[in-house]
């Protein structure tokens, strides 16, 4: 099985291609440019070091959200693009589930906070059980950073914090977490695409996929304009 | 003599449209397919560009297949893939380019992107097989109002330009004025049909220091003074006779600079394009303008007045001649110049 990944959640880029349990190759980058320059530029570069034929890709799993929009988009229609082209299946992987992936083997509970501004992450928590399993305590969601702080001093294990909110909310990891917390290393705090093809093969398996006609992002949020009109007519 | 047909697979997603078409050579449309966003968007008075973005990812696949399917032709048949990448709502244009360029990528099929307004001037070309630059053409729609001088096929001399709102923009605001809804370029065009257009006289806007040049905003405020200076003095206004004379003042400066253009050139062809193209009272001014001066004159049907694929599909196939081809850092441009590169 052969698992094409796609990461543009964030500021990082990131395209890899797992075969089962080997990573044949993985791009990410984590500079300022628009993944509309990056990411297939990127993929290009990446298939023809391995040699890739894309025909032998047996679906494209994308982190389908939340995070960046328009990043997200970006990364969602190259994916159905692809999908189109070589007829071939979508796995929407959760952008925060995936993160969380990159943890592999921690102990205590893992939690990605991702910036989604107005005071927001986008979060979720998640455990490494004895064998090896990978189980989601709290699903992925868009939260005030106090609100997700709480529920990890409720479950009072000891936490790993990665993902872009790190820097912007390291003061209130400090001032708001009770638990012992620590923060990734920069080889494992942000999006790699790695993570979700991995993830992604999981899902394959479980049947768990989407045509490329179907697939959208996952934004966790309406856009404004739709969230006015609501708050508007009372329905928020 | 070469005889291969060029088959183009062609997607647009500027603004609310989400479209995907199949042309042959440039002038031969096997397919137009087109999804339109326009109901949801009448529930905000306009476009809101997260929602537009939002929809062409939802619609996009879907668009692209039934155009394939229209034209009885599978991803193999294509010899090249074009894309609108500006101007337009980057979102939005986004969409498209990152789909477009999936594609290629995969088929290993040529990428060309094509310019939105290039786009609409090119759609006269698909059902006036004899029309070949030099021609002038203006360009008008919701968010352009150009003339531009067609040299040659990829060559375009903007003449002038809005220095403001684009001539469609002001028909938006105001049919939002006179509350006749979003959008406003048709509703307002039924409207001024039960008016009298000589009724309220609105001044004609002129540019001092562009002789070609437009400005609409200014037009658009002296409606909506005549409007509030009604409602001061507790009069109510004649909505048609304001929808057919803000028309009319709109269409005649259209005309003018379009005469002018054509007296100063000495061109003996002259066509219309955009949105605001598929306007029947400014067609037939502008024919009739044409008539006068013994000059042809062309214009698409309303279907490729409006927001399509085909007429970047028309626009790719002289791009694809000229040997242009684009890599896979394509970026959408959402103020994309006309005739830069």
């Amino acid at each position: 099985m052969k698992i094409l990944g796609i990461d543009g959640s964030g500021l990082v880029a990131s395209v890899a291609i797992v075969e089962d349990d080997n990573l044949i190759g993985e791009y990410t980058t984590g500079y300022k440019k628009t993944h509309s320059q990056t990411l297939l530029p990127m993929l290009d570069e990446l298939k023809k070091m391995v040699e890739l034929d894309l025909y032998t890709v047996d679906a494209i799993a994308v982190a389908a959200g939340p995070g960046s929009f328009t990043g997200l988009r970006i990364a969602s229609a190259t994916a159905k693009g692809l999908g189109l082209a070589l007829g071939c299946p979508i796995v929407s992987v959760p952008t925060v589930d995936a993160l969380a992936f990159n943890m592999w083997g921690a102990s205590g509970v893992i939690c990605p906070i991702l910036d989604a501004r107005r005071g927001q992450v986008y979060t979720g928590i998640y455990e490494f059980l004895e064998d090896g399993q990978f189980n989601v305590i709290k699903e992925q969601c868009a939260l005030d950073f106090h609100d997700i702080a709480k529920e990890i001093n409720t479950i009072g294990r000891p936490v790993t914090f990665l993902g872009d909110g790190v820097p912007v909310f390291k003061e209130l990891v400090a001032s708001e977490v009770k638990v012992p917390y620590r923060f990734a290393p920069a080889h494992l705090n942000r999006q790699h695409a790695s993570s979700v093809a991995a993830l992604g093969c999981i899902y394959y398996e479980n049947g768990d996929i989407e045509t490329a006609a179907d697939h959208r992002p996952e934004y966790l949020r309406l856009s404004q304009a739709e969230r006015e009109r609501m708050e508007k007519e009372g329905k928020a | 003599m070469d005889t291969k047909e060029i088959k183009i697979l062609s997607i647009e997603s500027s603004c609310d449209e989400t479209a995907a078409a199949v042309v042959v050579n440039g002038r031969d449309v096997r397919s137009n397919v087109i999804s339109t966003q326009i109901p949801l968007h009448t529930l905000y008075g306009g476009v809101v560009p997260e929602i537009a973005s939002r929809k062409h990812i939802e619609r996009i696949n879907q668009v692209i297949e039934q155009a394939l399917e229209e034209a009885d032709m599978g991803l193999e048949d294509i010899d090249a893939i074009a894309v609108t990448y500006g101007p337009g709502l980057v979102g939005a244009l986004l969409v498209g380019v990152a789909e477009a360029k999936a594609l290629a990528f995969a088929t290993g099929k040529p990428l060309i992107g094509v310019h939105h307004i290039e786009g609409h001037i090119s759609a006269n070309y698909i059902e006036n097989k004899e029309l070949e630059p030099p021609f002038l053409c203006l360009v008008v729609s919701g968010g352009h109002t150009h003339l531009v001088r067609v040299a040659d096929y990829g060559k375009y001399e903007i003449l002038g330009r809005t220095r403001d709102d684009a001539a469609g923009e002001a028909f938006d605001k105001v049919a939002r004025a006179i509350g006749l809804g979003y959008p406003g370029g048709p509703k307002i065009e039924k409207k001024a049909h039960e008016g009298d257009s000589t009724a309220i006289q609105f001044t004609r806007p002129k540019v001092s220091d562009g002789l070609y040049d437009f400005s609409f905003s200014g037009l658009k405020s002296q409606v909506l003074n005549y409007i509030n200076g009604a409602q001061m003095k507790g009069e109510t206004i004649n909505e048609a006779d304001v929808a057919a004379s803000f028309q009319q003042t709109v269409i005649d400066t259209l005309c003018e600079h379009a005469a002018m253009a054509i007296d100063e050139f000495g061109m003996d062809k002259f066509a219309i394009a955009g949105g605001v193209a598929s306007n029947q009272t400014l067609r037939a001014a502008i024919e009739k303008m044409c008539a006068e001066k013994g000059v042809k004159f062309y214009h698409p049907s309303p279907i490729l007045c409006t927001d399509n694929a085909a007429m970047i599909g028309a626009a790719a196939y002289y791009e694809y001649l000229s040997g242009k081809r684009d890599g896979w850092d394509l970026n959408a441009i959402p103020n994309l110049k006309l005739g830069e590169r």
